[in-house]
């Protein structure tokens, strides 16, 4: 945005907006500089670890929590009713934060991951990773990129994707890779509460009335073939758990399976008996593959950047 | 000259400005290196919008006071916790109508799913009653819950423990 208009067209202001701020732009949210949301903080990669893995690895946890968060910020304005649309933004926003932090701790340790930019581009690379990269660049689980279809949906997958990462970001919390570290560390505290709102409206909606029944056991019936990808150890964690900074997902598998049981049973509802969805060629989402809906989704997402790489519009 | 460090603490949170960022708890440290100040800031929230304000508020209020190069670091570890609010900002939260938090839950060891509305027992900010309902556990910033009095029926937001 560019705030400076040619002032031979404005003789007694340069800018409508001066009045308002009394000169001081800085409370623009946009059209200032950008700032590095790990300014100050540590990056050196631990000893042994291979950085183009660790940004991988860094890539697959950013990449789950953004596309999460697009997904749940689609519900702004659209939620049953004000509360839960706040509710589901908030979570959206949280998420956001975290995709920040690690696409940035991606970018730090293997800056050779970050999409390349016209010259002079002021997009942080943070937001290159984020906007500039194509559909099979992306790590994330499929789970997080199937359209929301209703509440329910929206409450299942909400429910075993904080339940899962949540196990994740505990063991990470010990992981060597301090900027990980810290991250999951504050990550437990926000994945706490979410997973907590998605058990509460799982329960409410099981015990509700037959209507909302019908669609939560629909929703989680719906969701639940991309269950199965959560806890496949693709290569890239196998390394990043072998030497340290990352978790290998098979392992918080029965963790994970015994908070979803005592959801259920309180719900009572039965564990869905349907079968994986499958791969193409063995590979899923944490190597690139991903479903239509992805490709839609990232098309919104990125549109404006995309369109507007300089920063300017 | 004012000393860099009062200068920094005496800088108000952009969503609560009621509360210096000395009395939130974010601001972690000031140190000052020959003419450099190096101010460090950790979020309360991972996805906190208002860190980029906190900084360029730092940085200008620092150069008003005639600290030209000023460096605003953010420090990750430890993460911020509601138990950092000091009392003084507790006290200005209430004389502004918010609910000061509880103590933090712990995060050491397994995290309990907890499938019950949260419980807190709470004041009205307004007339003391601690007689009040939640509305709604999340609330227009991060770190609010939205809370009604039912005595003197107005509506309060609380500050979350975290």
């Amino acid at each position: 945005m560019n705030h400076t208009p040619d002032p031979s067209h404005l003789p007694d202001h340069d800018s409508v907006y001066d009045g308002l701020l009394g000169g001081d732009d800085s409370q623009w949210a946009f059209g200032t500089d950008f700032e590095d949301p790990l300014a100050g903080v540590d990056t050196t990669v631990p000893d042994g670890v291979d950085t183009h893995e660790l940004a991988t690895y860094c890539l697959m946890l950013a990449d789950d929590a953004l596309v999460m968060s697009h997904r749940l910020s689609q519900w702004c304005s659209n939620a049953p009713d004000l509360e839960e649309d706040i509710a589901l933004a908030n979570i959206a926003l949280d998420l956001l934060g975290q995709a920040r932090l690690l696409l940035a701790r991606a970018a730090a340790a293997d800056p050779s991951v970050v999409p390349a930019l016209p010259e002079g581009s002021p997009v942080p690379p943070e937001d290159a990773l984020a906007f500039f990269r194509g559909d099979r660049e992306f790590r994330n689980v499929r789970l997080v990129e199937t359209d929301n279809g209703d509440f329910a949906v929206t409450i299942a997958r909400l429910l075993l994707f904080s339940t899962w990462r949540l196990a994740l970001l505990q063991r990470l919390a010990a992981g060597r890779d301090h900027v990980l570290s810290a991250v999951s560390v504050k990550g437990v505290k926000e994945m706490t509460y979410h997973r907590d709102y998605a058990g509460r409206w799982f329960l409410t909606l099981a015990r509700g009335t037959e209507e909302s029944r019908r669609r939560l056991v629909a929703g989680l019936e719906a969701i639940w073939p991309l269950r199965a990808e959560l806890f496949t150890s693709h290569p890239v964690e196998l390394a990043v758990a072998g030497s340290g900074v990352g978790v290998d997902p098979a392992t918080v598998a029965d963790e994970v399976d015994v908070l979803l049981e005592q959801v259920f049973s309180m719900s009572a509802v039965d564990r869905p008996e349907v079968g994986p969805l499958a791969g193409v060629r063995g590979e899923t989402g944490r190597d690139g593959l991903h479903t239509e809906a992805f490709s839609r989704l990232l098309a919104e997402m990125q549109v404006v950047a995309r369109a507007h790489p300089m920063g300017q519009w | 000259m004012v000393a860099a460090r009062e200068v920094a603490a005496s800088v108000t949170d952009p969503e609560m400005p009621m509360l210096t960022l000395e009395d939130l708890g974010v601001l972690r440290d000031v140190e000052v290196d020959d003419e450099r100040v190096v101010v460090t800031i950790t979020p309360t929230y991972s996805g906190c919008p208002a860190m980029a304000t906190m900084r360029d508020d730092l940085v200008h209020r620092l150069r008003d006071e005639g600290f030209d190069d000023v460096e605003v670091r953010v420090s990750l570890h430890p993460a911020w916790s509601s138990d950092w609010i000091t009392p003084r900002g507790r006290a200005a939260l209430v004389e502004h109508g918010l609910s000061a938090p509880g103590p933090a839950p712990s995060h050491d060891g397994p995290v309990v799913l907890s499938l019950q509305p949260t419980r807190r027992t709470l004041a009205c900010p307004r007339c003391g009653s601690p007689d009040v309902e939640l509305t709604s556990e999340f609330g227009p910033t991060a770190c609010k819950a939205l809370y009604r009095c039912t005595s003197c029926l107005e509506p309060f937001e609380h500050v979350k423990e975290i």
